[in-house]
């Protein structure tokens, strides 16, 4: 029982020695811009098997989700402000993402 | 308001099954039904706040705030689930025994009681977080009154249908293997729960991915179907799960479990224990009348 209260501990022991070590290597940055409902752009090209930063700006006066199954992220942007979400390594192909909040709002990921 | 309804649906099933799950697990307990009550109106006022800070809470962590307090809320939610279950291995008969005949005992599983509040309420929060940002954005996009007054009770009901069904189906195991059953569901959950808080860190950049897709089963199942979402809930599964997920999910398993075992062969050393020297005291006894 007492192991267990300190599960949470190590877990944020753990995140924390990683993440020193992740956030050191820079990854390569892309911006998607949220506006009247649709991603610009619609159809966005990233390297394959590396990780990177993309940084989803809404410009609409509600709130929006990134969200996508295909590369497994979701994560709420607030009307007027930009979210970060880290992607990847992907292996080359398309991966479709979507505003959870307005499901006809789509767009596509290329990793080549 | 189709689209408001099956938002607001998806939402509630998730929180509604983790809830469901609870409330068999505490079955028997007097004033459950408070306690589960009690959660579900914590989490509805904790999830309005979390809404209106969401701004604060995405901005106070450099741009990782959101997935760092998604993170911390499954985990806390698999900590106080893993309290739960550990104890109930020491507890679990005298739960059973509670069934048939109501003792002063019970109040002793109060405190554990209290800890699946919090269970429940972070479960409505989580969910109900998402539910609020999207009815604001809904109303401000100017969706008719009509989506609202129809699409929000329809998604409500509809995902309150789903737990109350899976509640009644679990009713249905025999009383003997009850509690050891919703126990094994509450571990698997927990595992499930902790997968996801590994999938925000490696969203955050705060954990390595460890294989960003270990296998892909979207073919079988989707995340985005209901059933997908389902089997998610209550088991963690991720059709494209990442390594680290995996590593989470089979850690916190196999922590639970060992906890469990630990505190029931504890339990059981305990009562050997009692009886032997009630034994003992029977001998003596008998010696002193020959």
């Amino acid at each position: 029982m007492r192991g267990l209260r300190w599960l949470p501990v190590l877990m944020i022991a753990c995140a924390a020695a990683f993440a020193a070590q992740a956030h050191a290597e820079g990854a390569p940055e892309f911006h998607l811009v949220l506006k009247n409902h649709k991603f610009e752009p619609a159809t966005l090209k990233v390297p394959a098997n590396t990780k990177f930063k993309v940084l989803v700006t809404n410009r609409n006066a509600t709130p929006s989700e990134f969200e996508s199954a295909d590369f497994n992220r979701e994560k709420i942007v607030l009307p007027n402000s930009t979210i970060t979400v880290f992607i990847g390594p992907l292996d080359k192909g398309t991966y479709k993402f979507f505003d959870d909040f307005n499901q006809a709002t789509t767009g596509t990921l290329v990793a080549e | 308001m189709l689209g408001i309804a099956l938002l607001v649906f998806r939402e509630v099933l998730e929180a509604a099954l983790i809830v469901t799950v609870v409330a068999a697990a505490t079955r028997g307990v007097p004033r459950r039904s408070v306690f589960v009550g009690g959660g579900i109106a914590l989490g509805v006022i904790g999830a309005i706040v979390v809404a209106v800070c969401m701004g604060f809470i995405e901005g106070s962590l450099g741009g990782i705030g959101q997935e760092v307090f998604q993170a911390a809320v499954l985990l806390t939610a698999v900590v106080m689930i893993g309290w739960h279950v550990t104890w109930m291995s020491s507890h679990g008969k005298e739960m059973v025994q509670q069934m048939q005949r109501v003792t002063d005992s019970v109040k002793a599983g109060s405190s554990s009681i209290a800890i699946l509040l919090a269970v429940v309420a972070l479960a409505v929060l989580r969910e109900g977080s998402e539910v609020v940002l999207f009815l604001f954005g809904m109303a401000a996009g100017g969706a008719g009154k009509l989506g609202f007054i129809g699409g929000v009770p329809l998604g409500l009901a509809g995902g309150v249908a789903v737990g109350f069904a899976l509640y009644f189906g679990l009713l249905r195991i025999p009383i003997r293997y009850f509690f050891s059953a919703t126990n094994w569901m509450l571990v698997v959950l927990a595992s499930g729960l902790a997968a996801s808080a590994a999938g925000f860190l490696i969203q955050a950049n705060l954990l390595p991915a460890w294989g960003n897709q270990l296998w892909d089963t979207s073919w079988l199942l989707t995340n985005q179907s209901i059933v997908g979402q389902a089997v998610h809930v209550l088991t963690g599964y991720e059709a494209r799960p990442a390594g680290m997920q995996l590593v989470f999910w089979l850690v916190t398993f196999a922590v639970l479990v060992a906890g469990m075992r630990f505190m029931s062969m504890r339990m059981a050393a305990q009562k050997r224990r009692a009886k032997s020297t009630s034994r003992s005291a029977v001998s003596t006894g008998a010696t002193r009348t020959a």
